[in-house]
């Protein structure tokens, strides 16, 4: 696993437990109370550093590799799921997954920007950037949902729609525009969960939710830091200063009134402990899901008055 | 009208150099051609009171939310406080955001009138022109008036971060009521138009029009040229080039504009389909 540089006190921790546990097998001697009291250490450790985090910090764990990606959580959530593939239009855009399948006995639709965990993955699913042809896949899959009653949980990770040529020509605008634009028609539920780098319109462009969630050491913005210090101080290298000026973390998006719920995640971030952190998210997509079945209007008016009364009032 | 109205009238000497050819043009030359350079046709930035003029019946505009200003949300600062920069950009341009709306007429029609400000903070879009949009649709579908907006724009304003990404949601969601309920939106583009304005209402719209050479995208040639690491290539993302690829209906000359606008305006608005005997 990747470690980041703010984990280092921890590292040290777990190289030493590792030594404890391994002398404990060689020696055959008892050093239980001296792994506990590490492991508490460890505990500790992280639960100090993961509540002092600062925005640079949780942009780095929000783009971890050891992260749970949308195919994590796809697996974890839908252990049936069948992939659907391709916008019937041009292709079949890895960036962006699409699947059915049941949670517990309820069928869902499941979108969300297919970020890699490693290089490989990654240079075949484009770093999660989305083109035209995945934004429309995934309006495909929205339309299927709305036509079998299901609801739909998109999940958000990427750091953009993807900048290249192809993706302009066949009108990346266009195709977020849509979304964006007809994801208020869908007369379904959607959940909205951002679970790593939520990346300005590419990401939008299947976030329009009735809910919109955020895992709590994800991050949500209009431009990355670094674009941001670019454009604003010519210079890329003053992220650390744009992360905390754009206001992209959970906690600041919640108190903006911009999301509607954090998750939790375990102690250590979710690249610590992936299950526990997905099953967390498992809760908070029932809770959800069983709120927005009791809506009594149209779900589509519920979405619209939902975003239109967003703040600030003017 | 308004007092940036007379302003615009005044005689202004200042020379510009036309960004299409080079020539060196005085600004009273080239309002006289409504910013279009005379000699290569480049189409210029025209101030949006001008605009506003070049597009309506004279004397029928009607502002409407142009009091609404935007604060600073989230206390950001670059080389200067945010909300310095607005009021700073409000005294410069007399306009109060990056986008003025209101009614008006075209040919005799009413429609719904949204026109971009290029000059205010690049055109860009925050919580003021979302707003603005919004209630726009809403106007226009509550009047049942075809909607028309001028796009011209950088994108989000990055000085309102999550709030200005909201605004694409939210005036998209107007839209979607707006044409799923028999109104009709035409979306006039000039150049340039990047970024969230062109993932939403730019794109949007029902009938999309140009102006020529108009640059039109989502990722901006430069964000693109350092991705790719290649050459992008002739006429990338210009209005024709949209064309082409089938993402606008037209590219219409600035001095066509207008009437192409109360055109379809007219036949839209004359008669649903009447029986075909």
């Amino acid at each position: 696993m990747v470690h980041l540089e703010f984990e280092m006190p921890v590292v040290e921790l777990e190289s030493r437990l590792e030594d404890f546990r391994k002398q404990a097998i060689s020696r055959s001697v008892d050093l239980s109370s001296s792994i506990s009291a590490v492991r508490m250490e460890i505990e500790q450790k992280l639960d100090e550093i993961y509540s002092n985090l600062t925005p640079y910090q949780i942009v780095q764990v929000a783009r971890h590799s050891s992260r749970p990606k949308t195919i994590d959580f796809v697996r974890f959530l839908t252990p049936d799921y069948i992939t659907l593939h391709g916008d019937r239009r041009f292709g079949d855009d890895k960036a962006m997954w699409t699947s059915v399948g049941t949670m517990d006995g309820q069928t869902i639709f499941l979108i969300g920007q297919s970020r890699g965990r490693n290089a490989k993955e990654n240079s075949n699913n484009n770093f999660g950037m989305a083109s035209p042809e995945g934004y429309r896949k995934a309006m495909r899959v929205m339309e299927l949902a709305e036509k079998y009653k299901a609801p739909v949980i998109t999940m958000l990770d990427t750091p953009g729609a993807y900048p290249g040529i192809g993706a302009e020509e066949r009108g990346q605008a266009e195709a977020i525009a849509t979304n964006i634009r007809d994801m208020f028609g869908i007369k379904v539920p959607i959940v909205t969960i951002i679970i790593g780098e939520g990346g300005s319109g590419g990401a939008l462009g299947i976030g329009v939710g009735d809910r919109v969630l955020m895992l709590r050491n994800s991050m949500y913005s209009v431009i990355s830091p670094e674009g941001c210090a670019s454009i604003l101080f010519r210079d890329g290298t003053r992220f650390r200063e744009t992360s905390s000026m754009l206001k992209l973390t959970a906690t600041d998006l919640l108190e903006l009134g911009l999301i509607d719920e954090i998750i939790d995640e375990p102690i250590g971030g979710a690249h610590r402990s992936p299950i526990k952190a997905m099953e967390l998210v498992k809760k908070a997509i029932k809770k959800n899901l069983l709120e927005l079945s009791n809506i009594s209007d149209s779900i589509t008016e519920h979405r619209y008055q939902k975003y239109k009364n967003l703040p600030p009032k003017l | 009208m308004s007092a940036e109205d007379n302003q615009s009238k005044s005689e202004k000497t200042d020379e510009i150099k036309c960004k299409g050819c080079g020539k060196v043009l005085s600004e009273k030359e080239l309002q006289e051609n409504t910013y279009v350079c005379p000699k290569c046709g480049f189409h210029a930035h025209q101030p949006v009171r001008d605009r506003i003029k070049s597009l309506t019946d004279r004397g029928t505009f009607t502002e409407m939310w142009g009091d609404l200003v935007s604060t600073d949300l989230i206390g950001f600062s670059d080389s200067i406080p945010y909300a310095e920069r607005i009021e700073k950009y409000r005294q410069k341009t007399g306009e109060n955001d990056a986008i003025v709306t209101g009614k008006a007429s075209i040919h005799g029609n009413d429609v719904a009138l949204g026109v971009m400000n290029f000059r205010f903070i690049g055109g860009s879009m925050g919580v003021v022109v979302g707003e603005k949009v919004l209630r726009l649709a809403e106007f226009a579908g509550e009047n049942k008036m075809p909607m028309i907006i001028l796009s011209q724009s950088g994108g989000a304003r990055m000085q309102e971060s999550v709030f200005a990404l909201m605004q694409l949601a939210r005036l998209s969601g107007a839209i979607k009521r707006f044409q799923d309920d028999g109104g009709l939106f035409i979306s006039a583009i000039a150049h340039p138009c990047t970024g969230g304005v062109s993932a939403s209402f730019a794109m949007q719209g029902d009938i999309i029009i140009s102006e020529p050479g108009a640059l039109i995208g989502f990722a901006g040639p430069r964000v693109i040229k350092d991705t790719i690491k290649q050459r992008l290539p002739k006429g990338f993302q210009k209005a024709e080039f949209l064309l082409d690829k089938g993402f606008v209906d037209k590219v219409v000359h600035r001095e066509n504009l207008k009437w192409i606008l109360g055109k379809l305006v007219s036949m839209f608005v004359s008669t649903p389909m009447k029986e075909v005997n």
